[in-house]
């Protein structure tokens, strides 16, 4: 895809791994936000914000309610809260039921996202146990926007994203190495 | 094209129009995103068929209008939620407020109760439940009614305990409660400090003089408007040197007051230094 106004990146147990061999290599000028919502223990947010923060020259920060979302910024979705996106094109953080036992839920993020990016979002599902994503992928295809997993033979754990090309419509599948070229070009 | 949804945003916005003129609840300073997914929630899991049914019921049976204000709103909540939190109010909060011959804590936006119960088992352990009241408001009556019964899950116990020990807490956690069925019964004693009331942070006004106010995880479902004019709603409500905190991921920045207060360094615990209107 061309003129990407938001990618999405979900992942779940074996994803930090990919998204720290992966970011360093994201081009600094992307013109576009990158959100992350990855399931995790609560209170350890600041954490991964940190740790993903060292691997990139681009700004990486921990949601706040009500900001809004800036291109060439990457997000990341606090622990404990679902992550949704209004209209105005500002973040809001839920503290609802938790969605396929997660909060926050890949499922909430991706739906939310589709809603607003329409055809000009972009959705990667990564390494995970669980099926949550899924049902948010099938929602982003609906809205016209693009799809993309982790291939599962790559992934540390491949349920997530071998689920998703089950059940959704993948556009494409990535290899860890083949992730950043992908992502630089959706500008 | 999506059809996964069943309302759209203009639709939304009817429904609250509606609910505006027939009852009087105000939730056009609500975050749509999240007050939409509540309503197509509730949309399906009453197996609602149209739009134009759904915004009948609702505007004209008040039995089912109750149900989607238990159900729009968001009720989660947990005992000692954040118990570095709770830590701080044990450690930095109390020892000032300890001090005072009275203490009177508002909690907007109590739910079930959970944060109601924590804090009475906090002030007990430091002493403070003698001259202390809790008055715990919420806009649904429905959690009122369960907060009032102070009894929860048992199943929960366990994470409780974990949060209560995180909180700073040294006593057994089970003290508190007697196992009644898949019940935990919480003590009348931590009751006998509560009131419990209803009240709407949009539409009510202020009701007393706090020392300290706590509202947390309620901001978030509002729009930033709306918050600043709760914050002065609190900002009035509190008397000065008094507290105010909200949830982990709220803050006052940003709104007309932030001006007046005083952060505890890391936590979302602000002081009120002046009593100066602007
Ligand atoms: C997610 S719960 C937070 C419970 C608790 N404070 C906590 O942090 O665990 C949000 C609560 O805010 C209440 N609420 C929503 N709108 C309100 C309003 N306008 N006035 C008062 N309470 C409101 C809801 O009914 C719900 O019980």
């Amino acid at each position: 895809m061309k003129n990407c106004n938001a990618l999405v990146i979900g992942g779940s147990a074996g994803s930090l791994e990919v998204l720290i061999k992966v970011l360093p290599k994201i081009d600094i000028n992307i013109p576009f936000p990158i959100i992350i919502v990855v399931h995790r223990k609560q209170g350890t947010d600041s954490l991964l914000s940190e740790l993903l923060s060292t691997k990139t020259a681009l700004i990486v920060k921990e949601i706040e309610e009500k900001e809004s979302v800036l291109p060439g910024t990457i997000y990341i979705v606090p622990s404990d809260y679902h992550l949704l996106i209004e209209k105005n094109l500002t973040f809001s953080l839920d503290y609802s039921e938790k969605v396929n036992y997660s909060r926050p839920s890949i499922d909430v993020t991706f739906q939310s996202a589709a809603e607003v990016y329409g055809d000009k979002l972009v959705c990667l599902l990564l390494s995970g146990s669980n099926s949550d994503g899924v049902n948010g992928l099938i929602t982003v295809k609906n809205y016209g926007g693009e799809t993309a997993v982790q291939d599962p033979l790559t992934a540390q754990v491949n349920y997530m994203p071998a689920q998703a090309i089950l059940k959704a419509n993948i556009d494409k599948v990535l290899k860890i190495d083949e992730m950043s070229d992908y992502i630089n070009s959706l500008s | 094209m999506p059809n996964s949804s069943s309302i759209n945003d203009e639709q939304v916005e009817t429904l609250i129009t509606d609910v505006l003129e027939q009852y009087g609840y105000d939730f056009t300073g609500y975050s749509r995103a999240s007050f939409k997914r509540r309503l197509l929630r509730l949309f399906s899991l009453d197996k609602q068929v149209s739009f134009a049914e759904f915004r009948y019921k609702i505007a004209n049976d008040s039995t089912y209008f109750k149900r989607f204000v238990e159900q729009i709103t968001v009720n989660v909540t947990e005992m000692f939620r954040d118990p570095v939190f709770y830590k701080a109010l044990r450690e930095k909060v109390f020892p000032n407020l300890g001090t005072y011959p009275f203490i009177r804590i508002w909690l907007a936006g109590c739910s079930t109760g959970e944060e109601a119960y924590s804090m009475a088992i906090l002030l007990k352990e430091l002493n403070l439940l003698n001259k202390s009241l809790i008055y715990a408001t919420d806009i649904n009556p429905t959690v009122l009614e369960k907060a009032a019964q102070g009894m929860f899950p048992l199943s929960q116990m366990k994470q409780y305990s974990e949060n209560y020990i995180g909180s700073g807490g040294t006593k057994d956690f089970s003290s508190y409660y007697s196992a009644n069925y898949s019940l935990a019964k919480f003590d009348n004693e931590l009751k006998a400090k509560m009131i419990f009331s209803t009240h709407n942070l949009v539409s009510d006004h202020s009701f007393n003089e706090f020392q300290l106010i706590l509202c947390r995880n309620v901001l978030i479902y509002f729009d930033r408007d709306l918050q600043f004019k709760v914050l002065q709603l609190f900002d009035n409500s509190l008397e000065k040197l008094g507290y105010l905190a909200l949830g982990t991921k709220e803050t006052t920045d940003f709104s007309p007051i932030s001006k007046r207060y005083k952060r505890l360094e890391t936590e979302k615990i602000w002081r009120k230094l002046s009593d100066e209107k602007l």
